[in-house]
């Protein structure tokens, strides 16, 4: 069983007062036109921790003819690509100076891991910001070869006004891998976080327009998927759409692009994703990395490795060091620094992880640790493994959202790869072996957009990631990313007397 | 506008005339020629403003330390103002350069620098780009005194720009990409990149700072350790920038810089065994011999920015006082010290008269003075070689035949200013109009159809740059394409960027420096293949 850690850090810790709850929209904090607000609520406790604006159509439409007007006359897209690299550098240095209490916020609004959040979220931001603003004076386009007397080339345009849809399990992160890229290739943009995470977006806003990244740049505007999120989708002067949720979710973004202005979308959806442990892996290696690979961030995660596959030779070694890690596994107060797992991000999830244990168990799944509701106060859930399981099971399907391990055996390389590829999801892939050949037919065989190998959660700055399958379309991160944000342009026109074509 | 600031401060593109005034004061001088000395009036009878700053450092940089020759040696930097001693730096020679190289060996192959996360190595650039804002206006003081360049072209265009480099390439430390490669089987293939390993460089006089900047700034993102030897006559700036990188956290030994002479210091890096990787910028001539003794040693890769006698192409088409502005500023900006000054103007038949009578009335509004002075256009040449050299040149134009309209002399007897001197009715066989004269020089030649200016213009052993001044899209195509030079500039001039590359054609050198060209010289490309077994797809 996880054990609960359950001091009462209340004392220990200052949570800040909450500065921003109203919309940012042309550069200023605005109530939303209906005066709606609005829960947002501390997982820990289920109590409100502020009432945040609600913002609807009409608060989109305004974000957007804000945005539009920025992009078509603002100085933001005029600017040389090393002047908006400068704001935005300034714009790392201040998240930088506010770590603590983005993390804080992050923390309270989404039940993070508050030290998690300082080390590694917070500054993840500043740096994916600092990437992205190098990129901003990197923007090549071609001189092409044409068969004719013709002189041709590309240019890479800021592709316009971008809706941007962030959800709640890394506030910061995805913001930031939203933000940055769509900042630097000199887009305008409308950002909806999602409503049980409403807080670090707002912040985030206060110090862009500290950075003196102009009005109308970003808008930040909160609220609903049904209403603010579908506003945004459907609407017919937006230039594309970057969403990250639920594939269900994307699937209504993409269908709204569609049936409104053809605008461009990218997915990034949900995953259901393998790791896959060879007889040759190490052992403690392998549960290390199968652990965190679903524990992480409580299994809110789209790339948790929540289907582990385990090669029969080490099979019963696996999943006993499995079983001893999880149970040594601490749950408890975010804010707690021994704490390894901090609450679900509201009932909901809480309810439907829950759920899904309950399908696991009837289905016939061996439950072999965890399965349980912790402490009586909040949404914390046991780290929970099930063996043998089936791959019709319900529990192998679905993405479950929290930290609910399936696991199962298999005998060969082939069979191993015909269970990874059985999942309508393609988002990433865990391989564990020494084998180069292994690595080498298994990396390909994978119809997955990130494969680690010996590794998990190697994200990086550089690195692109995103779906196969439906798990989505497009990339995050990297320069991958950049060009969603950027439009092609081919410019042609005669030649006369060329020496050479 | 901000939008047009660092390309226009350098250019005098059409569009952007109304912003570029620091050096175009043709038609609005009459604000600024309080305090100005023109060239008639004799400068030199005043004393020399004494520079803002102290010299702080004179000795090599090796290993992280100051520190002074093996020989003990030194050599005096002198004023171009007055031709006095503004310091003695210390000499280094052989036994510097294999100091300075075993202290890069050792920090390219121990550490900590190219293991080091390229995210941290970009923090330092870009660490370093802020302390060179903080300490601009002395960089940019040490500059003017050792050079000789107007103070506000240093502090408010060079050093800026350096610090825009810095930022630039600390942009792409986390960006550099090999490639996954397809092959005829099943074969997995990828590319490496790797920094190559130790570089030497050899960087000139006329840019001191900036060409510090073209050359550490690839090298260094890229993962390299850095042997660089600086101009004799400007050994200054560089010392101080270097202290600035180590403040920024730039490991020992990463960059190491040595004063000294092109025949012993600069020599013994081009032929060093341990030295994987060169660049130089100077004269053809040198050119030469570093290529020949790089290969001579160890093969090592080379690039070379060499001379140039670039073109300055006025067509028919175009406005003459805009034209006369831009090509006046292509010649003698930075006292005509610019491998890419525009030193051939060639002016269309149809609009020549009126041309040479407004680019003589221009040079004539040339403010010469002490550098430091404010409004001041143009300051001293560097040195006695390079004054003596000038007017070498100048006496052959008269005497081979071309009309001397303005110019042509000293001015005031103390320091090495020259008069702005324009030449016209220039033939193509006269030496004004075939060597780098490297001064204030300007020569007008006569054209009369497109396709013998793109005969003449490359009739030359050079390549590095030219200007084309038309309205016409196909015109501009045409010579874009027809001319064999490595930048053209269309309605304007000098427009230098961080992402812009640049480079020679012909004799003008071998590579591109600066935008993503420039990682090339500094990476080494490694095929990575292994057989693929049952690959899903090939």
């Amino acid at each position: 069983m996880g054990s609960h850690c359950n001091d009462s850090l209340e004392s220990s810790i200052k949570i800040p007062t909450i500065k921003f709850t109203q919309l940012f929209i042309n550069g200023e904090f605005v109530d939303s036109i209906s005066g709606k607000t609005f829960e947002t609520i501390d997982p820990r406790t289920g109590e409100v921790t502020a009432r945040i604006s609600e913002g609807d159509k009409e608060d989109i439409d305004l974000a957007v003819k804000a945005a539009r007007h920025a992009f078509d006359y603002g100085p933001w897209p005029r600017l040389p690509g090393s002047a908006r690299a400068k704001i935005m550098m300034k714009f790392a240095d201040l998240i930088e100076q506010n770590v603590e209490e983005l993390a804080t916020l992050d923390t309270i609004d989404a039940g993070k891991l508050f030290s998690m959040g300082k080390a590694v979220d917070i500054p993840t931001v500043a740096s994916a910001v600092r990437y992205y603003a190098g990129a901003a004076d990197k923007i090549h386009g071609e001189v092409l070869k044409m068969s004719g007397e013709f002189h041709a080339y590309t240019l890479r345009e800021p592709i316009g006004v971008v809706g941007l849809i962030v959800p709640w399990n890394f506030p910061s992160t995805l913001f930031s891998l939203k933000v940055s890229p769509a900042l630097a290739a000199g887009c305008t943009m409308v950002v909806k976080p999602a409503e049980q995470t409403p807080l670090s977006a707002l912040f985030y806003a206060h110090l862009a327009k500290l950075a003196g990244i102009p009005e109308g740049v970003l808008n930040v505007v909160t609220g609903f998927g049904s209403t603010a999120g579908a506003a945004i989708s459907s609407h017919m002067d937006i230039d594309a759409v970057s969403f990250t949720g639920s594939t269900e979710a994307g699937r209504k973004v993409a269908q709204a692009a569609a049936a409104s202005n053809l605008k461009v979308v990218s997915l990034e959806l949900g995953g259901k994703s393998p790791l896959l442990i060879f007889d040759d892996a190490d052992v403690d290696m392998a549960a290390e990395l199968a652990l965190i690979g679903i524990l992480h961030n409580k299994g809110e995660i789209c790339v948790a490795s929540s289907r582990v596959y385990v090669q029969e030779g080490i099979y019963d070694q696996v999943v006993n060091k499995l079983v001893e890690k999880a149970k040594a596994w601490v749950v408890g107060d975010p804010f707690d620094p021994k704490v390894q797992q901090g609450p679900q991000v509201d009932k909901r999830q809480f309810r439907k992880i829950l759920t899904y244990i309950e399908h696991g168990k009837r289905e016939g799944a061996t439950l072999l640790t965890g399965g349980k509701p912790l402490g009586e106060k909040g949404y914390y859930i046991e780290p929970t493994i099930f063996a043998e399981v089936k791959e019709d099971m319900l529990i192998a399907k679905d993405e479950i959202f929290g930290p609910v391990l399936a696991l199962a055996k298999f005998k060969t390389i082939d069979e191993a790869i015909q269970k990874a590829n059985s999942t309508r999801y393609g988002l990433v892939a865990g391989i564990i072996t020494k084998d180069l050949n292994v690595v080498n037919t298994v990396s390909r065989s994978i119809r997955a957009g990130t494969i680690w190998v010996n590794c998990y959660f190697a994200f990086d700055n550089d690195c692109p990631y995103g779906g196969y399958k439906m798990s989505g379309f497009g990339r995050d991160s990297g320069l991958e990313a950049f060009h969603k944000y950027l439009q092609v342009k081919s410019v042609v026109t005669p030649l006369y007397n060329s020496p050479w074509l | 506008m901000a939008t047009r600031r660092i390309s226009s401060l350098l250019s005098r593109s059409l569009t952007s005339a109304s912003s570029a005034t620091l050096f175009s004061r043709g038609r609005n001088t009459s604000s600024l020629s309080r305090g100005i000395y023109k060239y008639s009036t004799a400068t030199a009878v005043e004393a020399p403003i004494i520079p803002p700053v102290t010299v702080n450092h004179t000795q090599l940089l090796i290993d992280g330390q100051f520190v002074n020759a093996a020989s003990g040696k030194t050599f005096p930097t002198l004023d171009p103002r007055t031709g006095e001693v503004i310091a003695h730096v210390a000499e280094g020679d052989a036994e510097d350069i294999n100091r300075a190289v075993a202290a890069a060996r050792k920090a390219f192959d121990e550490g900590p620098w190219p293991k080091m996360p390229a995210y941290q190595r970009q923090r330092i650039l870009l660490r370093f780009a802020d302390l060179i804002d903080q300490h601009n206006d002395e960089l940019a003081a040490l500059e003017t005194w050792d050079n000789g360049k107007p103070f506000e072209q240093s502090a408010k265009i060079e050093v800026p720009m350096f610090a825009r480099l810095m930022r630039y390439y600390a942009g792409w430390a986390d960006k550099i990409h090999g490639l996954t490669v397809p092959a005829d089987g099943p074969y997995h293939v990828q590319t490496l990149h790797e920094p190559i390993g130790v570089a030497g460089q050899i960087i000139p006089w006329n840019f001191p700072l900036l060409m510090f900047a073209w050359k550490i700034g690839p090298a260094l993102a890229c993962g390299n350790t850095v042997v660089l030897k600086t101009a004799e006559q400007t050994p200054l700036s560089a010392l101080l920038a270097s202290r600035l990188l180590h403040e920024a956290g730039l490991p020992s030994g990463v960059l190491n810089v040595v004063s000294g002479f092109g025949p012993t210091a600069g020599a013994s890096l081009a032929s060093h065994m341990d030295v994987d990787k060169l660049a130089f910028t100077g004269s053809t001539s040198t050119g030469k011999a570093v290529l020949q003794l790089a290969a001579k040693s160890n093969l090592k890769p080379v690039t070379l920015e060499l001379g140039g006698k670039s073109p300055f192409i006025v067509c028919e088409d175009a406005d003459v006082d805009t034209a006369v502005e831009l090509a006046h500023f292509a010649l003698f900006f930075n006292q005509g010290q610019c491998c890419c000054a525009g030193s051939r103007t060639f002016v269309h038949e149809r609009i020549y008269d009126e041309f040479v009578e407004k680019a003589k009335a221009r040079a004539l509004k040339r403010s010469v003075g002490d550098p430091f002075k404010g409004g001041i256009e143009q300051g001293p040449q560097i040195d006695t070689e390079q004054f003596n050299k000038i007017l070498k040149y100048i006496r052959s134009g008269v005497e081979n035949g071309a009309t001397l309209e303005t110019g042509g002399e000293r001015l005031g007897d103390k320091g090495y200013y020259i008069k702005p001197t324009v030449f016209s009715n220039v033939k193509d066989d006269m030496l004004i109009a075939n060597d780098e004269i490297f001064g204030p020089v300007q020569t007008i030649l006569k054209y009369k159809d497109l396709d013998e200016v793109i005969r003449r213009a490359n009739s030359s052993p050079y390549g590095l740059a030219a200007g084309v001044f038309t309205h016409n899209i196909d015109t501009a195509n045409t010579l874009t394409r027809a001319l064999r030079v490595g930048t053209v500039w269309i309605n304007c001039f000098d427009t230098f960027d961080a992402a812009i590359p640049f480079g020679g054609y012909k004799m003008s050198g071998h590579g591109r420096e600066k935008g993503i060209y420039s990682l090339q010289n500094y990476l080494q490309v490694k095929a990575v293949v292994t057989p693929l077994k049952n690959a899903a797809w090939l």
